[in-house]
């Protein structure tokens, strides 16, 4: 098993496909391990429940900064047209708010579609140049053939000799150290 | 009702079919005294129960056609309730005689007393005549039965043979179908509703009503499911997944009804040109304004907030309410689009009404359950039966 490191980020599996990666995250949630995370090349279904994954908050943050858009947009095109600069258009009255209705809209979406973008992204903690697992050549098969389980040292369950043998117990193929420097 | 768990035939059949039968002749027999005392009301409001229905009917093609076309794997377990639904075509057929019937009654530009006075309706006269306007219906009905019975004889035959290469044919009558299917709808709104106001156009119509007629068959379908699980019948077949992905649907089409409605609107408030706006100063004035108001909270407003949360798609009880709900909604809208011609101000709300609408739908839903019943309830022939089974929400 190489150890190429002096302060350790964790432990690195493989594992040898998705069935596998699927029943080790469901052993590693029994086993009562709070920071570990898996990588596959693609989703695999399932997975969330294996490893006992809370559905994201981002539907929330999504809905609340719709609804402000919403309420915001609409008193602002009412200041606008109504109150700062009424303007009588087409005979129709100042607060016409059936011409209104698409702006809002529109304003409605765009504001709740970057915030799902904006907050996808922080909440993955993204973007991220580095990550320790990359000190690893082995996790570049990640992209294409390579089904791994990461458990950070930091994981108050974690011990460097108990956590390799235990990865080994449930059917890793292979585990190394991982190092937290470049 | 009991279902054998393997063949998912019915065993034992409940009484839904029998009610449904003896509501829907009761309900008939009444309208028909409704006719003697009221015709005028008796049409108008046979009119709106009929396409109620019929809507009900058509979404019921709309649903297989498109499950169809794509091959959809989490709806095969509830595609032969769809399957079913749009077995009732033909007997809509039926049920579109009283139509023909009273059109001089519920459509003016049938008089020609009236067409020689009126300048526009002459120039629509190669258009809105009583012969052509039955040939149509005729080829509507035609297109639609041909195409409900195909798809369900070889749904059916897929379930004997277990071919396979019956889902390539399923596709290849879906994809024709499918065009079909949305000229025919567009033009059958035309003709029977928004001809009713020969001067007024609207060329989005046969949208508008065709997303109220999905709206109203996914319901349809979610209240049959619910009946299934309520009687402790294929829970681990059809899943609160199936339910959860029905009401995703329905919230999708809320919306779409939505946008479909506002988009017709929008433009002729816009345009502000009289024969355009005079249809909807005729529903925004008196009692039909408060009819209005409730179609835009009811049929829209209130079901995008009640479903909007993914914990409401998977209630089983905010299902069954919204279902209801919706189907309740729906025939305000027929309502609305229909009566206003016959009541100018006022809103006259008659027993014909009730009586027509559970005439045609105790019929409609004894003849649906039989069908539904008398074959495996799941398309057992499917190869992807199993995958949709165990389909899950991410």
């Amino acid at each position: 098993m190489p150890d190429n490191s002096r302060n350790i980020y964790g432990v690195l599996a493989e594992f040898d496909g998705p069935a596998s990666l699927l029943k080790a995250a469901r052993q590693m949630r029994e086993a009562g391990f709070t920071k570990y995370d898996c990588h596959s090349p693609f989703a695999i279904h399932g997975m969330d429940k294996a490893m006992g994954l809370k559905r994201s908050p981002l539907g929330y943050f999504i809905g609340t900064v719709g609804l402000t858009a919403l309420v915001g947009m609409t008193y602002f095109i009412y200041w606008t047209s109504a109150v700062d600069y009424p303007l009588v258009i087409s005979g129709k009255p100042y607060f016409s708010y059936q011409a209104f209705v698409p702006v809002i809209f529109a304003i409605t979406i765009l504001f709740s579609a970057i915030t799902a973008t904006l907050g996808m992204f922080i909440l993955n903690r993204l973007p991220q140049l580095f990550h320790p697992l990359f000190n690893s050549p082995q996790f570049k098969k990640v992209t294409d053939s390579g089904f791994f389980v990461s458990v950070e040292a930091s994981d108050p369950k974690f011990n460097k000799v108990e956590t390799v043998s235990f990865l080994q117990t449930i059917g890793a193929t292979e585990v190394e150290l991982i190092g937290d420097e470049q | 009702m009991q279902v054998d768990p393997k063949t998912y035939r019915v065993t034992e059949n409940s009484k839904v079919g029998i009610i449904g039968l003896i509501i829907g002749i009761v309900g008939l027999a009444l309208s028909g005294i409704g006719y003697m005392t009221d015709s005028a009301q008796f049409f108008h409001s046979y009119l709106v129960a009929f396409f109620f229905w019929l809507t009900i009917a058509l979404g019921g093609l709309f649903f297989t056609l498109l499950h169809d076309l794509v091959q959809a794997k989490w709806s095969i377990v509830i595609r032969r309730i769809a399957e079913s639904i749009m077995t009732v075509l033909p007997l809509m057929a039926l049920f579109a005689i009283p139509v023909f019937l009273g059109i001089h009654e519920l459509y003016h530009w049938s008089h020609a007393d009236v067409v020689a006075h009126d300048e526009i309706l002459q120039k629509k006269a190669g258009y809105l005549n009583v012969t052509f306007f039955i040939i149509r219906a005729v080829v509507y009905f035609a297109i639609w039965i041909i195409f409900a019975l195909l798809l369900y004889k070889k749904s059916l035959q897929m379930d004997k043979t277990k071919d396979s290469s019956i889902l390539v044919k399923l596709r290849r009558i879906s994809a024709p179908g499918m065009i079909l299917f949305a000229l025919t709808s567009t033009f059958a709104a035309f003709d029977w509703l928004m001809s009713l106001d020969p001067h007024w156009y609207s060329t989005i119509f046969g949208v508008y009503v065709f997303s109220g007629s999905f709206l109203a068959v996914l319901s349809f379908i979610i209240l049959v499911v619910l009946y299934q699980r309520h009687n402790e019948v294929m829970r681990q077949t059809v899943t609160v997944e199936h339910c959860h992905d029905l009401a995703k649907l329905t919230f999708g089409f809320v919306i779409f009804w939505a946008y479909m409605g506002f988009s017709q609107y929008f433009l002729m408030w816009y345009a502000n040109i009289p024969e355009e706006t005079v249809w909807y100063l005729h529903r925004w004035q008196g009692d039909w304004k408060d009819i209005s108001l409730v179609i835009i909270f009811g049929h829209f407003a209130i079901p995008f907030v009640v479903l909007i949360t993914r914990a409401a798609k998977r209630s089983f009880p905010v299902l069954l309410v919204i279902s209801v709900w919706l189907l309740f909604v729906h025939w305000v809208d027929l309502y609305w689009l229909v009566l206003p011609n016959l009541y100018n101000h006022e809103v006259h709300l008659s027993w014909i009404d009730l009586t027509t609408m559970v005439g045609i739908g105790g019929v409609f839903v004894w003849y649906f359950w039989r069908r539904y019943t008398s074959q495996p309830l799941v398309p057992i022939g499917d190869p992807g039966l199993q995958k949709s089974i165990d389909f899950v929400n991410i």
